[in-house]
């Protein structure tokens, strides 16, 4: 029933099936949802978002101001900007471009701006690679925003919709990245169901109850805070990060039913009655890992997957809920923290959500894909092998194990 | 006709043509061929910037090659010098920390217009103004070749590039006019199609001790392409037959329009100005 019901409301909404890499479903999601100001820079992969998006202003699609910056430091300094104002925004980056952005993150947080950015994640120079991974995003984890991650061009367009409920919600109100695989999402072509704009408007309303500039009413933003003060305010935002989560969960919840889709901060895939665990993020790593637990499955191994949606806040409850019957479990990173204890840092996030919960696990820690490392399924297949190998000893490795490194 | 043929490391049997016979032992053969579309200018720049050098008078062991990120950044990839590729921008600071550090070598920024004018633009008035010690070659292709032709600070008004669509609105910099007023010592503006006056203007880049820069026309087919000027050989022609020679031209006046009716070229700039260390 509640199938026939999804399938209906979605034969409503969906205005037509297109096949669009990961990057132009981002600028279609933008363009969907209205926005009033874009800018940007160009940087491998994300320059196609901002090329379509130039095209959708230029065309009369989108009526919104379109700024072509000078640097990845200006394209967020002008949404901050805009945001400021009272404007719906949009930025995008990858990379250095992000790196180079760090700055005006916090600023963006801070100031609790509803901004929204798209991140297909690339490799850090030095060396210089424009290939994929999830380096970038991983070094602006501690900045504030809230992070999510898909895993298809679908979900990118789903998410970039939901980010700006999310960002606007006054219980909210703070940035949004909308993140995905550099190349192997951005860059790769897949049917994606666009909506009605009618129906995404009406899923998100603009908010505008929020303190903006407004020369009727004129106030002061991002002013210094003195030491008395400082700290208060930014546990505001750090509180209103951490509580962000049930209204990311509540807003999942009116998507789903409003699109007739099935999104949750957590994807379980034959996790209920597993063994063996992969802890995922991203396209590549995770559409991997089912392969891998399907062909596990079929060889007597119950394995299991867990794609981590959302990345920031990071969803503690509801992993260790899905993870906590597992025998052992491997957290499979596509990005570094160098010198740490491990060298993954969402094993680091894993480990630490376990410790809240008073749960003990065998865990490992996984490097693989770095710079678009080719991830084979076997190598995730091999993963479910070492795991019910290590359940079997008692033994399992206690530093990072680097997958496809050669040797 | 060749004078050197190696297996590079891409695995193709490369052969360079007798003209790089003087030159032969400062091209990294190993990597070629070159990652340049066919027509594009940065093959002759590449050669005539190697001529230069090694006939500067300056050993050849005193010549680094700092470049940013885009096509123009992969030349010092084939220069067998000490050459570093830094990221999007900052090539100019990178280059004048070195210069800081060993005065005693002569320092080249390498960079397109999007890197030395746009990301990298702030440098590149500062640098000038201090009057550093350093050259910069611009290659100015009049839009971002290698994220595929977005629209840059030089392209002209008119211009149909991926990020506008119907015709760019904004004014480009004129790049003489803005390193003038920055301050720089030296100023001069060739196209890849003037090799002749492109090597002596970086001949006397070398000599200059201050701020030298030359702007470089290098036609760049991702630019020719979508503004229907056919090919990139085709805006070759355009600059043939449109470009006039003139040192002492108003450089308020030297603008170049999506027309390109007049393309005014020369060494517009040489003064003696306190360099920024002793």
């Amino acid at each position: 029933m509640a199938v026939a019901k999804a399938l209906s409301v979605r034969e409503e909404l969906v205005k037509e099936r297109l096949g669009l890499t990961s990057n132009y479903a981002a600028a279609y999601a933008v363009k969907a949802v209205d926005v009033d100001v874009i800018a940007a820079y160009p940087i491998t992969p994300q320059t196609t978002i901002i090329e379509k998006l130039a095209e959708f202003v230029a065309n009369g699609e989108v009526d919104a101001e379109y700024i072509p910056v000078e640097s990845e430091h200006s394209a967020l300094s002008a949404v901050v900007g805009a945001s400021a104002a009272g404007a719906r925004v949009f930025t995008a980056t990858a990379a250095q471009g992000l790196e180079f952005m760090h700055e005006v993150l916090h600023i963006a947080s801070g100031l609790r701006l509803p901004i929204v950015m798209a991140v297909p994640g690339r490799a850090l120079s030095a060396p210089i690679s424009i290939h994929g991974d999830y380096q970038d995003i991983m070094n602006a984890r501690d900045s504030g925003w809230i992070m999510l991650i898909a895993s298809s061009a679908q979900e990118v367009y789903d998410s970039i919709i939901m980010a700006y409920r999310i960002a606007e919600d006054s219980r909210v109100l703070l940035p949004v990245m909308v993140s995905y695989d550099g190349f192997l999402m951005s860059h790769t072509t897949e049917p994606v169901e666009i909506y009605h704009e009618e129906y995404v408007r009406k899923f998100t309303p603009r908010n505008l109850s929020r303190y903006r500039l407004d020369p009727r009413s004129p106030i002061t933003i991002g002013v210094i805070a003195s030491p008395e003060w400082y700290y208060e305010i930014k546990y505001q935002a750090i509180h209103a990060l951490k509580e962000s989560k049930s209204v990311i969960k509540e807003i999942h919840g009116e998507f789903n039913k409003f699109f007739g889709t099935n999104y949750d901060i957590i994807e379980k895939y034959m996790v209920d009655d597993a063994d063996y665990v992969l802890i995922t993020y991203g396209g590549a790593s995770s559409g991997n890992a089912k392969e891998a637990a399907k062909r596990a499955r079929e060889r007597g191994l119950r394995a299991g997957v867990v794609r981590i949606r959302l990345f920031r806040p990071f969803p503690t409850e509801e992993l260790v809920n899905a993870i906590k019957d597992a025998k052992v479990i491997a957290v499979i990173d596509r990005a570094l923290t160098p010198g740490n204890t491990y060298e993954g840092p969402v094993f680091s996030d894993v480990i630490t959500a376990l410790y809240s919960s008073g749960v003990e696990k065998p865990v490992v820690s996984v490097v693989h894909g770095i710079s678009q490392r080719t991830m084979l399924a076997d190598d995730f297949y091999n993963l479910y092998k070492m795991l019910d190998e290590y359940a079997k000893t008692g033994e399992y490795p206690r530093r990072t194990v680097f997958m496809g490194l050669r040797t | 006709m060749s004078v050197e043929a190696e297996v590079t490391t891409t695995g193709v049997k490369v052969e360079l043509p007798k003209s790089y016979e003087d030159i032969k032992d400062l091209i990294r053969i190993d990597r070629l061929p070159h990652i340049w579309c066919p027509g594009c200018g940065l093959g002759i720049l590449l050669k005539l910037l190697a001529r230069a050098i090694k006939n500067s008078g300056i050993p050849i062991e005193k010549h680094v090659i700092v470049t940013g990120i885009g096509c123009t950044g992969r030349i010092g990839g084939y220069l067998k010098l000490d050459a570093y590729h830094v990221t999007h921008g900052r090539a100019i600071p990178f280059a004048v920390g070195l210069k800081m550090a060993n005065p005693e070598l002569e320092v080249t920024v390498v960079g397109g217009d999007g890197d030395i004018l746009a990301i990298g633009g702030n440098h590149f008035i500062h640098a000038a103004r201090r009057n550093d010690d350093i050259n910069v070659i611009i290659v100015n292709n009049f839009i971002y070749g290698m994220t595929g032709g977005q629209y840059s600070p030089t392209t002209p008004k008119g211009a149909k590039t991926t990020t506008s669509p119907y015709g760019h609105f904004e004014n480009p910099f004129n790049v003489p006019l803005l390193a003038y007023a920055a301050g720089a010592s030296y100023v001069a503006r060739w196209s890849v199609l003037h090799q002749n006056e492109l090597y002596q203007a970086l001949l006397d880049m070398f000599k200059v001790k201050g701020f030298a820069v030359v702007e470089v026309l290098s036609p760049c087919i991702i630019y020719t392409d979508r503004n229907a000027m056919g090919d990139a050989v085709d805006l070759m022609k355009v600059i043939k037959e449109r470009s006039t020679i003139d040192h002492n031209a108003n450089l308020s006046d030297i603008d170049i329009d999506f027309s390109m009716n007049k393309i005014i070229l020369g060494n517009f700039v040489k003064r003696e100005r306190p360099v920024s260390y002793r």
